[in-house]
C-alpha cells in the first residue's frame, strides 16, 4: 500500500517536471520562432514605409503612415511583370518535363529489363554527384553555340532531364507490387498503359515531391540565369530583383525593394504552405535513402 | 548498392554480352527491350547532352586558353600553374574552407537542439517546424536582400537592437573581420530548417522501448543522450553532414547578393571566383580549371566521408543496400 502511494507521488512529480519542461521548451521554441520570423516581419513592415519612415533614426517597427503605394511603384519600377510570366513559364516547364522524363526513365529502370540498363543506371548515379559549378563554363559554352543564350529555352531545356529525380522515381517504383503489373500485362495491356494505368496513379506521391521540389528550386534559381540570361525581356524574378537594388541611387530605396521581395517571396510561401506534406516527406525519404 | 542493381539481369551474366544482346532484341523478350530503350530514352539523350557531354568538355576547356572572342588555344597545363601563383586562388580556397567548416558545424549543432526540442510530444510542433522551415525555401536572393538591409550599421535592424544594451554593432558585411561571419549567420538562419527536419525524422524513428529500456537501467537523462539518442541518430547526423558540407562549398547566392565577394575579396568563394573569371573576365579555361578544383575537394569531401562513416555510423555496413 505505502509503495503505491510512493509510486503515485513520483508519477505526480514525474508529471509536474514534464509540464515544466514543456513550458521551458515552449519558451525557447517561441524566442527562436521570433528570430526566424524576424526578417520576415521587418520585410512586410517596412515594404510599408516611405523613404523617409526607412532612414528614420532610430528606426521603428511599425510604419508611422501605410504607403500600400510601394507595390504598385515596386511592380512598376522594372519589368516585375514579365519578370513573373518569365518564371512561371520556366518553373512549369521545367516541372512538367521532369516529372515525364524521370517517371519514363525511372519505370524503365525499375521494371523493365534490357542490356545495359544496370549499368547505365550506375553512370546515372554517379553523375548525380558532380557539382553543378563544374558544369556552368562547359555548358554556357554549349548554349552559346546553340544560340541559346538570352532565350529562355537556355534555362529550361538542360533542366527538363534529372539524374535525381530519375533515381527517385526508379527507388519509388522498385517497391510497387509486382502482381498489379502482372494483372495488368494478362488482361492485354502494353508497356506504356500500364506504366499510364498502373504505375503512374500509385507513384503520385513521389510525382507530387519531384514536382514541388523541382518548382521551389527552378522558381529561386539564381546562378544559372544570371550567367545566361541578359537581356531584360527574359530575365526571371531573382534576377530582377538583385538588379532592382543595385540601381545607383542617392539613397536605396530600401522600402521598394522590400515590397519586390515580398512579392517574390510570397508564390513560394504559399506553394510550400500548400505542399508541405509532400516537401517534408519528400526531404525525410530521399534523406534517410541518402544516408544508407 | 551494386548487389541490389544486379537484381534483373542476374541469369543472363553468365552469358557473353553479344549473346545477351542478340537475345534481348529476339523472341518473348524482344518487346521489353525496345520498351525499355524507348522508355528510358527521351532522359537518356537529355542526360548525354546535358550532363555528361559538358563534364567531358570542361576537362577539354580546362587545357586551354579560350576567351570565346577568338577560337581556344591548347595550352597544356599552364592554367594550374598560373593557379597556383595565384593569390586571389588561395584567398578564396580559403574562404570557401572558412564558410564551410564554420557555418557546418554550427548549423548543425543548433538544428540538433531545435530537433530535440521538436521531437517531445507537444501540441503546436509542426507550427514551429513549419517556421523554422520557412527560410529554407525562400530565394537566396531575397533572403540575402532582406538581411543586407538588415545588417546596414546605421539604419539596420541589428545594430539597433544591440543598441538596446548598449553594444555598438560592427560594421557587418562592411567590416573585413564581420563580413564572412554575417554571411554565415544568414546562411545558418536560412539553411537550418533542412538539417532540423532531417534530424527530427531520425530522432522519431527512434523506438520508444529503447528509452524505456535504459530508464530501467537508471540512465540518467544525459545517459540516454549519449548512449541512446547520439549512437542512433548516427546515419541522419551522416547524411546531414555530407549534403551541409557539399552544399556550402558550392554556395554561391548569398555570397554574390549579400557581399559581392567583398570587402577586399574577404568573402569571395571558390564559386564566385570561378563566376569572376568566367564571366566577367571571360577566362573559360583558367574558370574551368578552378572549377575542377571544386570537383576534387568535393570528391574528397564525399569519400572521407564514407571512410569514417564506417567507424562511427552504426548499422552502416547493414544499411548499405
Amino acid at each position: 500500500m505505502a509503495n503505491a502511494v510512493k509510486l503515485k507521488d513520483s508519477l505526480l512529480g514525474q508529471k509536474q517536471t514534464k509540464l515544466l519542461m514543456d513550458l521551458l521548451v515552449y519558451v525557447v521554441l517561441s524566442i527562436v520562432g521570433i528570430i526566424f520570423i524576424m526578417p520576415f516581419a521587418w520585410m512586410v513592415a517596412n515594404s510599408f514605409k516611405d523613404i523617409r519612415g526607412i532612414y528614420k533614426f532610430p528606426p521603428e517597427f511599425i510604419p508611422e503612415v501605410w504607403h500600400f503605394s510601394n507595390y504598385t511603384e515596386a511592380w512598376t519600377a522594372t519589368h516585375f511583370d514579365i519578370g513573373f510570366l518569365n518564371s512561371a513559364l520556366v518553373a512549369a516547364a521545367v516541372v512538367l518535363g521532369q516529372v515525364v522524363t524521370a517517371s519514363l526513365a525511372g519505370y524503365s529502370f525499375a521494371r523493365l529489363r534490357y542490356p545495359g540498363r544496370d549499368k547505365i543506371f550506375l553512370l546515372y548515379i554517379s553523375l548525380m554527384m558532380v557539382p553543378f559549378t563544374v558544369l556552368l563554363i562547359p555548358l554556357y559554352i554549349q548554349m552559346r553555340a546553340f544560340g541559346w543564350v538570352s532565350t529562355l529555352q537556355a534555362v529550361i531545356v538542360p533542366f527538363l532531364f534529372t539524374p535525381w529525380g530519375t533515381f527517385m522515381m526508379r527507388q519509388f517504383m522498385v517497391t510497387i507490387p509486382r502482381e498489379l503489373e502482372d494483372a495488368a500485362r494478362i488482361d492485354g495491356c502494353g508497356f506504356f498503359r500500364t506504366y499510364w494505368l498502373i504505375i503512374l496513379p500509385l507513384t503520385k506521391p513521389a510525382l507530387a515531391t519531384l514536382a514541388i521540389f523541382t518548382f521551389v528550386n527552378t522558381w529561386n534559381s539564381y546562378q544559372w540565369p544570371l550567367i545566361v540570361l541578359a537581356k531584360p525581356k527574359v530575365k526571371t524574378l531573382p534576377l530582377l530583383l538583385a538588379s532592382f537594388q543595385n540601381q545607383s541611387a542617392m539613397r536605396t530605396p530600401w522600402h521598394l525593394i522590400m515590397a519586390a521581395s515580398t512579392f517574390v517571396v510570397v508564390p513560394v510561401l504559399i506553394a510550400f504552405v500548400v505542399g508541405q506534406k509532400y516537401y517534408v516527406r519528400g526531404i525525410v525519404t530521399t534523406g534517410i535513402k541518402g544516408g544508407g | 548498392m551494386t548487389a541490389n542493381l544486379a537484381g534483373g539481369g542476374g541469369h543472363a551474366r553468365k552469358l557473353g554480352v553479344l549473346e545477351e544482346v542478340r537475345r534481348a532484341f529476339t523472341g518473348l523478350r524482344r518487346g521489353e527491350t525496345i520498351a525499355g530503350y524507348l522508355f528510358l530514352a527521351p532522359n537518356f539523350i537529355g542526360f548525354i547532352i546535358f550532363l555528361l557531354f559538358p563534364i567531358c568538355f570542361a576537362f577539354y576547356i580546362m587545357l586551354t586558353d579560350w576567351s570565346l572572342a577568338k577560337p581556344p588555344a591548347f595550352v597544356g597545363l599552364e592554367n594550374f600553374e598560373t593557379m597556383v601563383n595565384d593569390r586571389l586562388f588561395w584567398k578564396s580556397l580559403g574562404n570557401s574552407f572558412y564558410y564551410t567548416f564554420v557555418a557546418v558545424p554550427t548549423g548543425i549543432f543548433i538544428a540538433f537542439w531545435l530537433a530535440l526540442a521538436l521531437n517531445r510530444k507537444m501540441r503546436g510542433i509542426i507550427f514551429f517546424r513549419t517556421i523554422y522551415f520557412l527560410p529554407q525555401i525562400t530565394l537566396t536572393v531575397a533572403a540575402a536582400t532582406i538581411w543586407r538591409w538588415i545588417y546596414q550599421p546605421e539604419i539596420g535592424m541589428i545594430n539597433h537592437m544591440l543598441d538596446w544594451f548598449g553594444i555598438d554593432g560592427p560594421k557587418w558585411i562592411h567590416d573585413t573581420q564581420w563580413a564572412m561571419p554575417s554571411v554565415i549567420i544568414m546562411s545558418n538562419w536560412q539553411g537550418i530548417g533542412f538539417a532540423m527536419l532531417i534530424l527530427l525524422a531520425g530522432l522519431q524513428g527512434i523506438p520508444e522501448e529503447y528509452y524505456e529500456a535504459a530508464s530501467i537501467d537508471g540512465a540518467s537523462g544525459w545517459q540516454r543522450m549519449r548512449y541512446v539518442t547520439l549512437p542512433m541518430l548516427t546515419p541522419a547526423l551522416f547524411f546531414v553532414v555530407v549534403t551541409s558540407l557539399i552544399g556550402a562549398f558550392q554556395s554561391f547566392d548569398q555570397f554574390f547578393v549579400l557581399t559581392q565577394g567583398g570587402p577586399a575579396h574577404a568573402t569571395t568563394p571558390l564559386t564566385l571566383y570561378i563566376f569572376q573569371n568566367a564571366f566577367t573576365f571571360f577566362k573559360m579555361g583558367y574558370g574551368a580549371a578552378l572549377a575542377s578544383v571544386v570537383f576534387v575537394i568535393i570528391l574528397i569531401i564525399t569519400i572521407v566521408q564514407w571512410r569514417l562513416a564506417r567507424r562511427w555510423v552504426i548499422g552502416f555496413e547493414n544499411d548499405d543496400e
